[in-house]
């Protein structure tokens, strides 16, 4: 055996190896040596500086260009005459009104949505054969664009919040029907079979090891769904409602109020980061609980 | 051998596996006979079956015919009866070493802190003090088979399958694992079977040997091991050990020409 190997792992060798013999009288070529690349890193003020630097700058531009005519003001507002409307919005208009009803059509979605969409896709582990028939239809709602069907939700639960709910819920069920589902999918059967060996019962195993191993999947979903309840939400009052921020931007555009929309988007964008803020500390406590 | 009846009976079990390509004979009918707190190991080639033994005797599948007889009683099919230790640990990350350990109990229904009361002290004695209330990924290898261990044999049955528990360690924990198994062995009277691909472990730890052959998976041969316990690792050196180890080298047909060479040289 040994002495088979030896010539083919010298033929290997070879191929490896070229040959590196330069003739005697031929100069070798200079190498080109060179320091390793590196990148100095900026302190965190030089870096907080140049952020707020922009950010004023973008805005300082805008004022000015607004001002001098550059832009058409009427179209694209100005940053004086939107703090000024802001100011309005909180005072004397229905600022709180629409964040509080936003804000609750958002969480009340995202907490229908991502419960019953995780019981949902945790439910297909019970049976084998009815994940195989509802799985066609779960993929066929994961590929519908949900807010397609937000006209005939509103038609369906009416213009208050019941309908927002419904649109948020929707956006969100389907992914986390699909991610606690991939839970299930991922499990070790081997997991299970130590379990039954054990002398376990279904729901012994389905407490002990199925929950507690899907809910990692399951809390990776919260902060996509977050951000896909707010779009329900504003969507949903985008198309007939009587209050919430969604419906401010809308009326604010149809009555040529630019600076309104600019402070409602504002305002929006503020909610939207303070719940995504929220929903990653709650993500960081709840992976601390669970240890995977 | 004594007249009473076995602890662990299995009675011409058979496995066939029907497959798209036609019914697929796992194992031929087997028999094995092991009596109360025996050490037995099944040792063979990959695919001869044993997995599917032990799978069968937990009750996790149906034989093709065949029984397991636990005391005499007929076990077959029912789940709960033997402790079993597959190849991987599977202690559940979530939980802490302790709550792992407990596991079966708490699944028999057992009050948790009656579970932990009596896991602590056997946690203390056997190598985990310290350990207790970190999660399994904070441990070693060996730490971790030991809690999966301990795990299998707080779930107090008299009979243990060990499926290859310490196949996926290093020779030196390996080693150190095997006296820890033996000391817990003699300390709780089990009756144990062992699978691994290891000849030597198998000799080492055993009182009897079964080598399986494969398509369809079969007893070929039983091999009783007569050195005294407790056993000590120039055990390994005893004529009778070696002679034992070539019968099962040739019986599993590991290269005999190479261990014939390496015979000679030593």
């Amino acid at each position: 055996m040994a002495i088979q190997d030896s010539p083919s792992l010298g033929a290997l060798a070879d191929i490896g190896v070229p040959p590196q013999t330069p003739a005697a009288g031929k100069p070798v070529a200079a190498r080109s040596t060179r320091r390793l690349p590196a990148q100095r890193e900026w302190p965190t003020w030089a870096l907080v500086t140049a952020q707020a630097g922009i950010l004023i700058g973008a805005l300082g531009l805008w004022e000015i260009s607004a001002r001098a005519g550059w832009i058409d003001a009427f179209f694209w507002s100005q940053p004086s005459a939107i703090a000024q409307t802001l100011g309005i919005f909180f005072t004397e208009g229905d600022a709180w009104t629409d964040i509080s009803f936003t804000f609750r059509s958002t969480i009340f979605g995202f907490l229908l949505g991502t419960t019953a969409g995780s019981l949902l896709g945790l439910s297909f582990w019970w049976s084998r054969n009815y994940a195989a028939v509802v799985q066609p239809y779960v993929i066929c709602l994961e590929s519908i664009p949900k807010l397609a069907l937000a006209p005939l939700i509103i038609l369906v639960f009416g213009i208050g919040l019941v309908s927002k709910v419904a649109v948020a819920t929707a956006l969100t069920l389907v992914v986390s029907t699909l991610t606690a589902y991939a839970g299930v999918k991922a499990l070790d059967p081997d997991g299970e079979k130590l379990f039954y060996s054990l002398g376990a019962t279904r729901m012994q195993v389905f407490r002990k090891l199925v929950v507690p191993f899907c809910l990692p999947w399951i809390i990776s979903v919260l902060r996509v769904n977050i951000g896909l309840a707010l779009t329900g939400a504003i969507v949903g009052e985008f198309i007939a409602s009587q209050h919430g921020l969604g419906r401010a931007i809308l009326y604010a555009g149809q009555t040529y109020d630019i600076a309104l929309v600019w402070v409602a988007v504002l305002v929006l964008s503020t909610l939207a980061m303070v719940m995504y803020a929220t929903v990653s500390w709650l993500e960081s406590v709840l992976r601390k609980g669970v240890r995977q | 051998m004594s007249v009473s009846t076995p602890k662990l009976h299995v009675d011409n079990l058979s496995m066939t596996f029907r497959t798209p390509a036609g019914a697929f004979p796992a194992l031929a009918p087997i028999s094995l006979s092991i009596p109360q707190g025996r050490f037995v190991s099944l040792i063979g080639p990959s695919g001869c079956g044993k997995s599917t033994i032990f799978n069968i005797i937990a009750g996790l599948i149906e034989p093709t015919s065949g029984r397991v007889l636990i005391d005499g009683v007929d076990a077959t099919g029912t789940i709960g009866r033997v402790g079993y230790m597959l190849q991987k640990d599977l202690l559940l990350p979530w939980r802490t070493v302790l709550d792992n350990v407990i596991l079966g109990m708490e699944i028999q229904s057992v009050p948790l802190r009656t579970a932990r009361e009596r896991a602590l002290p056997l946690l203390h004695r056997y190598g985990l003090s310290g350990f207790e209330y970190l999660y399994p990924s904070s441990l070693s290898g060996g730490m971790r088979q030991r809690a999966a261990l301990l795990r299998t044999l707080l779930f107090d049955t008299d009979v243990i399958l060990l499926d290859e528990p310490f196949g996926a360690l290093d020779a030196q924990t390996k080693l150190q694992m095997q006296e820890w198994l033996m000391a817990l062995w003699s300390d709780f009277g089990k009756t144990v079977l062992f699978v691994t691909h290891d000849i030597e472990e198998a000799i080492y730890l055993s009182d009897e040997l079964h080598v399986m052959g494969t398509r369809p998976g079969r007893i070929i041969a039983s091999i009783p091991v007569h050195l005294p316990r407790p056993r000590v690792r120039t055990s390994a050196l005893t004529p009778e050990f070696l002679t034992i180890k070539e019968r099962c080298l040739e019986l599993l047909d590991v290269n005999i020409a190479v261990s014939a060479q390496v015979n000679k040289a030593a």
